[in-house]
């Protein structure tokens, strides 16, 4: 079972990791910096596994790698009504489990306690079930080889290119 | 046939590509800056693979420059190391690298180019296709030469009619977040047309496909026409036009009803009228960035400024976009009018943007930025206010000490 750290719309990479915070590539630096004003209890208080359940276009703004990261090494997982497209990609890319689902969040509140299964999606808040939206394609086989890094250099991009192109649905918003 | 993102596509892969469609494709050439190339090089050695080819990696220093910390410094050395072990022959210290990748010719018409950094939609102003994306998927380029990519749908945006005085592409950009909201164009291709488009100089373009991102744009893209092949000094620029097609929404905007606008705290989509928030005192006012910081930009402050004084309470920083800008500024005395009139003029890169190096912002200050982020913390103290708008306004506003109407200045 896992805490919520309820946020709003539109938090931005800069909330997530200020520019005074990334000059590093240090991961464990980078967590402690999480949130750290817009959320100044969450790198002290977060345990893995825990979620973050925020609202519209998480992750907006830079293209810093350094703000998925940073959850990453809190370990925790992001809900969020929708993400920036950049944040998402990056998410799957260094294996952040990140799932959109819209019914979920005005179901639940700072500091409940509620399930996530990342490999299916469905959410478990106060006996309801919610289930996120499926990840694209190329996000699933990124999340299965554990990062892009690993799905390029074990199988090349191949393993994309020969996919069927009509295969992807106008529903299919995830890393695209 | 179809959008410009479509033909771009179709053009370069050889068979037809349409929205929706997943690709993989071969860049022309791929950015990073001090920022986040670090953590590209560690996805780039991951992949244990040679350098794709070191004349078409572009590597700048412009968010931190000089190095202010050790830190910086040595993340700085390592890039530096890196560019040297690959021969990687475009390494710039001279400026934005969303200004350098545009100056120095790498963006062209009918071009991919990816760039880790958001505003890498940027270059679109030349007729190209080009993205915004993280350290990873930069680093498997550093390997690969190729990314991958879902055909966005896109979203035609007409600005019809005459720019009224005082009012500029910055205004427009803002006009239009206002109306689609931050995240209107997520997943989405934008073109921006129409007879204001047609009539804006490249600088001017180049500031409404900077902002394309700012409400979650993949790219922003412009139709090539007289004024690209003006600027590349080229007359055999590539014929790109939209064949038929299948925009998922079109908007239309008659620019002679747009006001000077400005984007209020916290957040790039709470757009008013400009008079909604005349009056308002100001502590900082930074001119320059991505959005605005070409010459052009410069030329407009240069007229407001010139033989008048900043005001005591407003702490005004210039900062050219690149050395070339630079250096055109101080030949058209431009430099001298703001020095002259008590602004900071500083080394061309990202400046107080920011907030990493300098002009940073106390609690509960206010700011007003001709760049395109207003985010809590952004430049400083997440408590301290960030207001955004033209170089008009902000010149006006470092004359008045508060946010002030250009138009006044005459």
């Amino acid at each position: 079972m896992a805490r919520v750290f309820k946020l709003g719309d539109g938090v931005s990479t800069d909330a997530i990791i200020p520019g005074r915070y990334n000059v590093t590539t240090d991961r464990a630096a980078l967590g402690r910096a999480c949130l750290i004003e817009a959320r100044p209890d969450f790198a002290s208080s977060v345990k893995p596994g825990d979620v973050i359940v925020a609202g519209r276009n998480f992750g907006c703004g830079s293209s810093r790698e350094h703000a998925p990261l940073a959850i990453k090494a809190c370990g925790a997982v992001v809900v969020a009504r929708s993400f920036a497209r950049i944040f998402q990609r990056n998410a799957v890319n260094i294996g952040l489990p990140v799932i959109q689902c819209d019914g979920v969040y005005d179901a639940v509140a700072d500091g409940d306690t509620i399930k996530v299964e990342v490999t299916s999606g469905v959410i478990t808040a106060h006996g309801a079930t919610y289930q996120g939206e499926p990840p694209s394609r190329v996000a699933q086989m990124i999340m299965q080889a554990g990062t892009l890094v690993d799905l390029v250099r074990t199988r090349g991009w191949a393993a994309i290119e020969e996919a069927e192109p009509g295969q992807v649905s106008r529903s299919d918003v995830a890393a695209r | 046939m179809g959008t410009l993102t479509e033909e771009i596509f179709s053009r370069r892969l050889g068979r037809r590509v349409r929205a929706g469609d997943t690709v993989v494709a071969p860049v022309d050439y791929v950015m990073g800056h001090d920022v986040t190339t670090p953590l590209a090089i560690e996805a780039f050695r991951e992949m244990d693979m040679p350098l794709w080819d070191p004349e078409r990696v572009i590597l700048v220093f412009d968010h931190i420059l000089p190095a202010n910390t050790v830190v910086a410094a040595g993340m700085h050395k390592q890039i530096r190391e890196f560019a040297q072990e690959f021969g990687i022959t475009h390494v710039f210290q001279e400026g934005i690298c969303h200004l350098l990748v545009v100056e120095k010719g790498f963006a062209r018409p009918g071009g991919l180019l990816v760039g880790a950094d958001s505003h890498s939609t940027t270059y679109g102003a030349l007729g190209c296709f080009s993205a915004g994306m993280g350290s990873t998927d930069v680093g498997v380029i550093f390997a690969t030469g190729k990314t991958w990519f879902k055909i966005p749908q896109t979203i035609r945006i007409e600005l019809l009619g005459q720019l009224r005085p005082g009012v500029y592409a910055k205004d427009l950009a803002l006009r239009i977040i206002k109306q689609l909201g931050a995240e209107g164009a997520n997943y989405l291709a934008v073109e921006w047309g129409g007879e204001a488009v047609r009539r804006m100089t490249m600088d001017q373009r180049l500031t409404l496909t900077n902002l394309t991102v700012d409400f979650g744009g993949k790219a922003g893209l412009i139709e090539p026409d007289v004024v690209t092949r003006d600027y590349l000094g080229e007359t055999d620029v590539a014929d790109l036009h939209p064949h038929n097609p299948d925009y998922l929404q079109r908007i239309e905007l008659d620019v002679e009803q747009v006001e000077p606008q400005i984007a209020c705290p916290p957040a790039i989509d709470n757009v008013k009228d400009l008079s909604a928030v005349e009056g308002l005192e100001l502590d900082e006012v930074f001119i320059g960035s991505c959005a605005n910081g070409r010459l052009e930009d410069l030329a407009i402050v240069a007229g407001y400024l010139k033989g008048r004084q900043v005001h005591p309470r407003t702490r005004t920083m210039v900062v050219p976009g690149s050395r070339a800008i630079y250096l055109e500024a101080l030949k058209a005395g431009y430099i001298e009018s703001f020095m002259e009139a008590g602004a900071i003029v500083m080394n061309a890169g990202c400046g107080p943007c920011l907030g990493r190096q300098h002009g940073v912002l106390a609690p509960g200050e206010r700011a007003l930025s001709t760049s395109n982020r207003n985010y809590p913390g952004r430049m400083g103290s997440a408590e301290a206010e960030i207001y955004l708008a033209s170089p008009a306004v902000a010149a006006a506003s470092a004359l008045a000490g508060a946010i002030a109407d250009p138009r006044r200045f005459g």
